[in-house]
């Protein structure tokens, strides 16, 4: 076995392949860029080498800086983790010749999935299921709407060396086939001068069903199922799951089957994962093959009981795979969030910034016999930067079955706490209570046709509100009483802190009854029902857990006058708590709208104003650029919603702008 | 006997309408709530004690003799705010539009003496259309009578004003002698001369809401310390400020029952300087950090918001903390904030209120601007406010502390009991830069010995060494046991005791 190996990554990947390695007894060698200095996988590691400036192309993806730090450092094989040079096969060959080891397959098969028309013939001739479609090059848009007629409509016309959406077409006749040919191409041309063009069936009600394989180098290659990844925003996986609630069996061991079987087509020893799509009949047609580790590989882990990046090293090693596919059973279900430093009330936009409070929910089993895992690359006071991919964890939570995964979720998210930056939370706690997810009906649509208008916060179930209010009205009275332990009070005259409150939340009043004693609060409502209601809570903690009829509820708590801010399942909602006299006279506050920000040009990230395009009193077309603000080094322009007139600008080039500052006025 | 009993309930009643329910729906179509709703929501439930319900003026002219309401416009008393006594008035707009008349005056005036004899601060809730113009100088005498008192009350009892409707002309400068001054958006505003004065005389077109309103007065003028949604959301954090507060000049600062570990550790504080020494980081979390619960009451956040001024407890006791913002023209000092930051020590200090200074502040900031506004003065104005304030002092300079600047910002030199800084401190004359063009003029052709030259300097001097060498820092701490540390300090100082000499009063650069 490797004394000694080193990570060519950073973030929850190198923390996690760190872990493994620490386990098998390998010392570790991290590598980092400016902005990592200070990042968990240096502290992790046993050893550090710093690669560059902060950019990825001068820093992690630079071969000879790596191969300069594998030098300096002894370390006898390299990890490269996922993205990054994971699947670059120049890496892989300049490790060999240097006789470090590629914790990966063969470069030979690295190559040969890199093609998306290659790999797609080499899995047609292991008799794995493709789409159905013209492999070769097309000549001409005529050429085009003759194929497109022979695999029948809809079809997807995408460019062979596509990726991200970009020169991808679906077209449902001829007129559209022809039309979409030539853009697709144009497209190609400019995104990756290739405009090779290819034409493939176009599935309905897509999922993304992917297999975990393992193979080693003496001839054992085991399929660890599937996951299901079909909830994606924009070809972004958000979360997974394994196993799918849609394959049964037979569908799961024929998936199973032809990954192996492409697998060994191509020399594969190492992880890998075959990426299927699967339709609404349960027929399944490769997409594509990564040849590195997955991100999504925890849910797998957690359902195999099999630490893949031990295995990884393992087969790096010469080792045998320690179990054959009959050994490889499923055990219970693994649901995995991903968080990402996106703001989704901002359309999902990049956020960084510090992580001013970062208290993941805790590792291992959990009271209601699940577990929670928690991969991870930052910590509480961390940065989380610019340059790199937004991701802040992965969260993942295994149970007996699909809906106690789910709950045992649902509270993993709610007991999470990041602050300081946007973050996804909300939106994925949201996704867990969605009732068409819950049932498991979803397909790479999900997001964008359940959340058309994106995201504005969840809408809680009455039940849900009700469980709240119980508890808030319990908290409140226990923050009250506190408040009037207050020095210097009138002696024989103090406040009495009476029993009923009225809370109002999410548009809905509750009047309620307290009725407390040593072990916690009966809350009993207007309509004679009573929630019972225990929690160790105190003033000033930020998250509360609860028990609400005996069933636990957490809830992450600020303050707001006369009330909570209370975060929860995805809602963020403003809670108040008043006595019924208090309650009274604020329903005769007005309304108040917040401000019609329609008429004015918001920044919309905080960011550098690089150029003004319009003056006052000049008149805009709807999508007219407007303004160009840079953040994060990208410049965005700002286009007129509709068509309008400047009234004033308030902003001008080189000023810094924050989040929601105003930059123009229309009439 | 019965009926006479009845009689004085019947005499309630009416008075409690005020000026009738006309009036009084009128009052929340505006969505205002009425005087006695005000109080109600101020107060502990129940709490309320009235005075002179019945009172009525004494005015004959213009036919007035013939319109007497009980009460006359105003409502006055004391209460419980969790259980601890103030004294409140909260002017009736119903009544007479809540113009302030001979006898409206006399009764503010009874709760105020009582509020300075018996210790407990003052609520004062302001709705006036402004003097009752039938009663003439009458009306003015009785302005004065209270501008008196606010005079006399001031640093004896806290003053507190809240705007919930019109408060203009003479009526402006009763608020404007209080401790804190609180607004509520779009149904209240201040001036001395109204909108149609002001086009009168100046052709200015302005609106009442631009010329006073809580905008203006919160992010413009810094006349008021703070403004919210509604009059229900501005009684709630009333009450909040009113459990920060001492009840008077001869109290301490209230202790409550604290939730919060006094030694807990912030590992995340290790982090919060940024590497690039230009780079801002927000210091309200470090406030947040260091505070019982996370709790701050913000006393002006939307003016001078480069430096803060605010409420946090520490182990349950009132701490008020004056910080540089980084975030904010770099966290310099200017006049804005020098008076913002100026006068809140004061009030700490005057309330026996032990104060926290956290420095980040790259010295003064520089231009015409500043100094033909009178920056010097006005800068020494806070310098004067901390080298008088005789309460516990601990300051922690986290970054940097230059000129003069250092100095203002509750320096040891200013009798600041506990200094500590950061090992990321840098306590200097100046910024390395500009002190290497200063000391090596000569040189500055040469970049590449200007380059070393500032490097030098760095090495030397942007650290807090050399001051601990001196004895102007007490200790370095770790950024991550700030609040153990601070806590720790000012419980060391809770029987400070330190007087200055004997004075009529000082003669602060107003």
């Amino acid at each position: 076995m490797f004394k000694k190996i080193l990570i060519a990554n950073r973030g929850e990947i190198a923390c996690r392949v760190i872990k493994s390695a620490r386990k098998m007894g390998i010392a570790t060698v991290a590598v980092y860029s400016d902005a990592d200095r200070n990042a968990l996988h240096v502290k992790m590691a046993d050893e550090a080498v710093h690669i560059g400036p902060a950019p990825a192309n001068q820093s992690y993806i630079v071969i000879d800086r790596i191969m300069e730090a594998v030098r300096q450092t002894g370390a006898e094989a390299v990890h490269p983790g996922y993205g990054f040079l994971s699947e670059n096969r120049k890496f892989a060959a300049a490790l060999e010749a240097e006789g470090v080891v590629f914790i990966g397959p063969p470069s030979g098969a690295i190559e040969a999935m890199g093609d998306k028309i290659t790999s797609k013939k080499i899995a047609q001739e292991a008799g794995v299921s493709t789409v159905p479609g013209y492999m070769g090059i097309i000549e001409d848009a005529e050429d085009a709407v003759k194929i497109s007629q022979q695999v029948g409509y809809p079809v997807m016309i995408k460019a062979s060396a596509g990726g991200g959406g970009k020169g991808m077409r679906i077209a449902w006749n001829d007129a559209e086939a022809r039309e979409g040919f030539q853009s697709s191409k144009n497209e190609a041309a400019a995104s990756f001068g290739d405009d090779r063009i290819f034409i493939e069936k176009f599935v309905t009600q897509p999922r993304h069903i992917e297999i975990q394989v393992l193979a080693d180098t003496h001839g054992n290659t085991v399929y660890l199922h599937e996951r299901e990844c079909s909830i994606q925003r924009r070809n972004q996986k958000v979360i997974e799951e394994a196993p799918s609630p849609f394959l049964d069996a037979e569908t799961r061991r024929a998936m199973g089957e032809q990954a192996c079987a492409l697998a060994r087509a191509v020399g594969y020893a190492s992880a890998g994962t075959v990426e299927f799509i699967v339709d609404g009949a349960r027929n399944f047609y490769f997409l594509e093959m990564n040849t590195r580790l997955q991100v999504e590989h925890p849910v797998t882990e957690l359902i195999t009981g099999i630490d893949i990046v031990e295995q990884m090293i393992r087969v790096a090693a010469g080792k045998p795979l320690p179990f054959k596919q009959l050994d490889l059973k499923i055990n219970g279900w693994a649901m995995e969030s991903r968080l990402y430093a996106e703001d989704p009330y901002r359309g999902f936009l990049p956020s960084i910034g510090r992580l001013t409070r970062y208290r993941p929910p805790v590792e291992g089993e959990t009271i209601g016999g699940g577990i929670v895992r928690n991969d991870t690359g930052v910590y509480e006071g961390g940065e989380i930067s610019m340059y790199y991919d937004p991701m802040i964890a992965k969260l993942c939570t295994w149970a007996p079955t699909r809906d106690a995964a789910i709950e045992e979720m649902r509270l993993a998210l709610d007991t999470f706490e990041v602050e300081g930056i946007g973050h996804n939370l909300p939106f994925v706690g949201a996704v867990m209570d969605h009732p068409r997810f819950v049932s498991g009906d979803i397909s790479t649509a999900f997001i964008a046709e359940e959340y058309p208008d994106g995201f504005l916060g969840a809408t809680l179930v009455p039940v849900l509100t009700r469980r709240i209010a119980a508890a808030t009205a319990a908290m409140n009275r226990v923050a009250e009483i506190r408040r009037t332990r207050i020095s210097g009070t009138l002696g024989n005259h103090e406040r009495l802190v009476g029993d009923d409150w009225v809370v109002t939340l999410q548009g809905s009043e509750y009047t309620t009854r307290i009725d407390a004693d040593r072990e916690g609060s009966t809350v009993g409502f207007a309509d004679g029902g009573a929630l019972r209601v225990t929690s160790d809570w105190v003033p000033g903690q930020p998250l509360a857990r609860l028990m609400v009829d005996g069933v636990p509820l957490v809830l992450k708590v600020g303050k707001i006058p006369s009330g909570f801010r209370i975060r929860a399942r995805g809602a963020d909602l403003k809670v108040h708590v008043r006595t019924p006299r208090q309650a009274e006279l604020a329903k005769l506050m007005p309304e108040k709208l917040p401000p019609d920000t329609s008429r004015f040009l918001l920044c919309p990230m905080p960011g550098l104003i690089v150029n003004i395009a319009v003056n006052e009193g000049q008149e805009v077309q709807e999508g007219q650029a407007l303004a160009t603000v840079e953040a994060m080094k990208m410049e965005n322009i700002l286009r007129a919603e509709r068509k309008g007139v400047v009234k004033k600008v308030s902003a001008k080039a080189g000023s810094s702008l924050k989040v929601d500052d105003i930059i123009m006025e229309f009439e | 006997m019965k009926d006479i009993l009845q009689q004085l309930e019947d005499r309630r009643d009416e008075a409690r309408l005020g000026g009738g329910q006309r009036r009084i729906d009128a009052q929340h179509a505006k969505g205002k709530l009425t005087a006695r709703e005000r109080v109600e929501l101020l107060l502990d439930e129940g709490s309320f004690e009235e005075f002179d319900m019945f009172m009525a003026h004494r005015c004959t002219e213009f036919g007035m003799q013939a319109d007497r309401p009980a009460g006359d416009g105003v409502v006055t008393g004391w209460g419980t705010v969790n259980g601890r006594m103030v004294y409140v008035f909260s002017q009736d707009f119903t009544v007479f539009g809540g113009s302030l008349s001979e006898t409206h005056a006399q009764k503010i005036c009874k709760i105020m003496d009582m509020a300075v004899q018996n210790g407990a601060p003052v609520i004062g809730i302001n709705d006036s259309g402004g003097a009752r113009i039938q009663e003439g100088v009458a009306s003015l005498a009785g302005y004065a009578e209270v501008f008196q008192r606010n005079i006399m009350a001031s640093g004896v009892v806290p003053q507190i004003s809240l705007i919930m409707g019109p408060c203009a002309g003479g009526a402006v400068y009763s608020p404007a002698m209080t401790d804190f001054i609180f607004m509520v958006k779009d149904t209240s505003y201040m001036f001395v001369t109204g909108p149609d004065v002001v086009k009168t005389v100046t052709n200015e077109i302005v609106t009442a809401e631009e010329l006073g309103g809580a905008g203006t007065h919160t992010k413009k003028s810094s006349v008021a310390d703070g403004a919210y949604e509604n009059d229900v959301e501005a009684l709630a954090e009333t009450r909040r400020l009113i459990d920060f507060l001492p009840l008077s000049n001869r109290d301490r600062a209230p202790v409550r029952p604290f939730f919060d570990d006094v030694a807990r550790l912030e590992e995340s504080l290790d982090t919060l300087i940024p590497d690039n020494p230009n780079q801002p980081y927000d210091m309200k979390e470090l406030i947040g950090k260091i505070a019982d619960e996370g709790d701050f009451f913000e006393i002006q956040k939307n003016f001078a918001a480069n430096i803060i001024t605010g409420f946090i407890r520490i182990e349950g006791q009132t701490v008020g903390v004056v910080a540089n913002q980084p975030m904010v023209l770099a966290g310099c000092l200017d006049i804005d904030s020098s008076r913002k930051a100026a006068r809140f020590v004061r009030f700490c200090d005057a309330f026996e209120i032990p104060i926290l200074t956290l420095v980040d502040v790259p010295g003064f900031l520089p231009g015409t601007g500043q100094e033909y506004g009178g920056v010097i003065k006005h800068g020494a104005k806070l310098l004067f406010a901390f080298g008088e304030a005789t309460v516990p002092k601990v300051t922690v300079i986290t970054r940097k502390a230059y000129g003069g600047a250092y100095d203002v910002m509750s320096s040891k030199h200013l009798r600041g009991d506990f200094n500590y800084a950061w090992p990321t401190a840098e306590i200097a004359v100046m910024g390395a830069k500009g002190a290497v063009e200063i000391l090596y003029r000569s040189e500055l052709a040469d970049r590449e010995k200007i380059a070393s030259r500032t490097a030098d300097y760095e090495d030397r001097f942007a650290n807090p060494f050399v001051a601990a060498e001196k004895g102007f820092i007490d200790e370095v701490i770790q950024p991550r046991s700030t609040r153990k540390r601070v806590a720790r300090a000012f419980a060391s100082l809770r029987s400070k005791k330190q007087t200055n000499p004997w004075k009529k009063h000082d003669n602060i650069p107003l």
